[in-house]
């Protein structure tokens, strides 16, 4: 899904370097700037603590984020924890209500920084969503089990 | 209170009647909903042990009704354009019998098949049939080569072919995928009706029934027993999960 983009011609030592440097930059993201390159500033997301540690997340997110669309595609499964639209209800951007609209949203931040590309964007929604408009304005549908009266 | 002793002791077999009624009782939901099991949590996925299906009553659905296909525009999101390169997941036909002139007016869609050709032609296992008879497609790993729409006797399946944007959150649709009806499988996880069939019940013609066609207690399951019921194109053996009724 995300592709690392090519540096060619980087030394093996400074490439290194550089990883070194990001793992450091990822776990003090407080950190105002390195080596002359800003650090994403990210907005605050909504509720008090994300669903794993931060630094976790940065790390395993990408795997994270597979793993659960697998288990929901294709089994069914689906748990909240590591799914991509809880990701956009907490960190859409206060102006542009998204995660991908601007350089300053929280995906495109890190992702512009750190020069992967994602195309998650293609297909899902960007913006934490609301159901359509007519199933609150139509009565309720049957039950799927009509004479099972609790199963809602 | 010896005497309530004993009272109490005379009334022991009325007390456990009455207890073995309450558990009864209690007991009974469980007992009585075969398919309860499909109130899931969300860690439990699919199971084989359903089969979803659908059946439409071509008498019932009325001429000129397009409500089944708005609902569907509204709930994945789609355009609502009949075009050529529009992705249209439910459309209304009109068929006549060339013989006799009877005319039916009926939905058609993604028909859920036992043994799907889209799943078999799929080169990269896109596209798949879930353990609940949902046939899906997988759009993370579609190529969009299109030999599912080829395959399909229906032709249920569409082809993104522009970029879209303000999908809804619980549909990611993109360019460069097949994708079709799925049965609203965001809403029957939650143990909804697809939107369609919500849609037909709400304007009154009530005549799409929706439900687990392995529970034999289910409204889908004793309808099919007691009507006759058509597969389109049953000569193919695909063991379609829609069915019509009155063609």
């Amino acid at each position: 899904m995300a592709r690392v983009v090519n540096q060619p011609g980087l030394g093996k030592g400074f490439r290194l370097a550089a990883c070194l440097g990001a793992m450091a930059l990822l776990a003090i993201p407080s950190m105002p700037v390195v080596a002359g390159v800003d650090l994403p500033k990210l907005e605050h997301a909504k509720g008090d603590k994300c669903v794993d540690e931060g630094g976790y997340i940065r790390r395993h997110h990408p795997e994270l984020l597979k793993h659960h669309r697998d288990e929901t595609m294709r089994k069914g499964i689906r748990t909240t924890k590591y799914s991509l639209k809880k990701c956009v209800e907490c960190h859409a951007g206060s102006k542009t209500g998204s995660v991908a609209a601007s350089r300053e949203d929280f995906c495109v931040a890190c992702h512009s920084y750190a020069g992967v590309k994602l195309d998650c964007w293609d297909c899902h929604a960007t913006k934490p969503g609301k159901r359509p408009s007519h199933q609150t304005a139509q009565p309720a549908a049957p039950s799927l089990m009509p004479s099972n009266g609790g199963s809602q | 209170m010896s005497e309530s002793m004993n009272s109490k002791l005379e009334n022991r077999r009325d007390f456990l009647k009455a207890s073995a009624l309450v558990a009864g009782v209690a007991v009974g939901p469980g007992v009585l909903f075969y398919g309860i099991a499909h109130s899931r949590s969300p860690e439990e996925g699919a199971s084989s042990k359903q089969r979803w299906g659908m059946l439409i009553d071509t008498t019932k659905c009325a001429v000129g009704c397009n409500d089944c296909v708005t609902a569907c525009n509204t709930e994945n999101g789609l355009s609502g354009k009949t075009g050529e390169q529009d992705s249209q997941w439910i459309r209304k036909l009109n068929i006549k019998h060339l013989q006799t002139g009877v005319e039916h007016n009926l939905p058609m869609l993604c028909q859920h098949c036992e043994n799907p050709p889209c799943v078999d032609v799929c080169p990269t296992g896109a596209s798949m049939k879930r353990a609940d008879g949902i046939v899906l497609v997988d759009r993370h790993i579609c190529i969009g080569c299109r030999y599912c729409m080829m395959a399909c006797p229906y032709k249920a399946r569409s082809f993104v072919h522009e970029p879209l944007t303000d999908q809804n959150p619980e549909v990611p649709r993109g360019k460069g995928c097949v994708e079709s009806c799925t049965f609203c499988v965001q809403r029957v996880d939650r143990d909804e009706t697809p939107a369609c069939v919500e849609a037909c019940t709400a304007s009154g013609h009530q005549a799409m029934l929706f439900g687990d066609l392995n529970n034999p207690e289910s409204d889908i399951a004793k309808a099919m027993k007691t009507v006759a019921t058509t597969e389109v194109r049953a000569d193919l053996g695909l063991n379609t999960g829609v069915r019509y009724q009155g063609i």
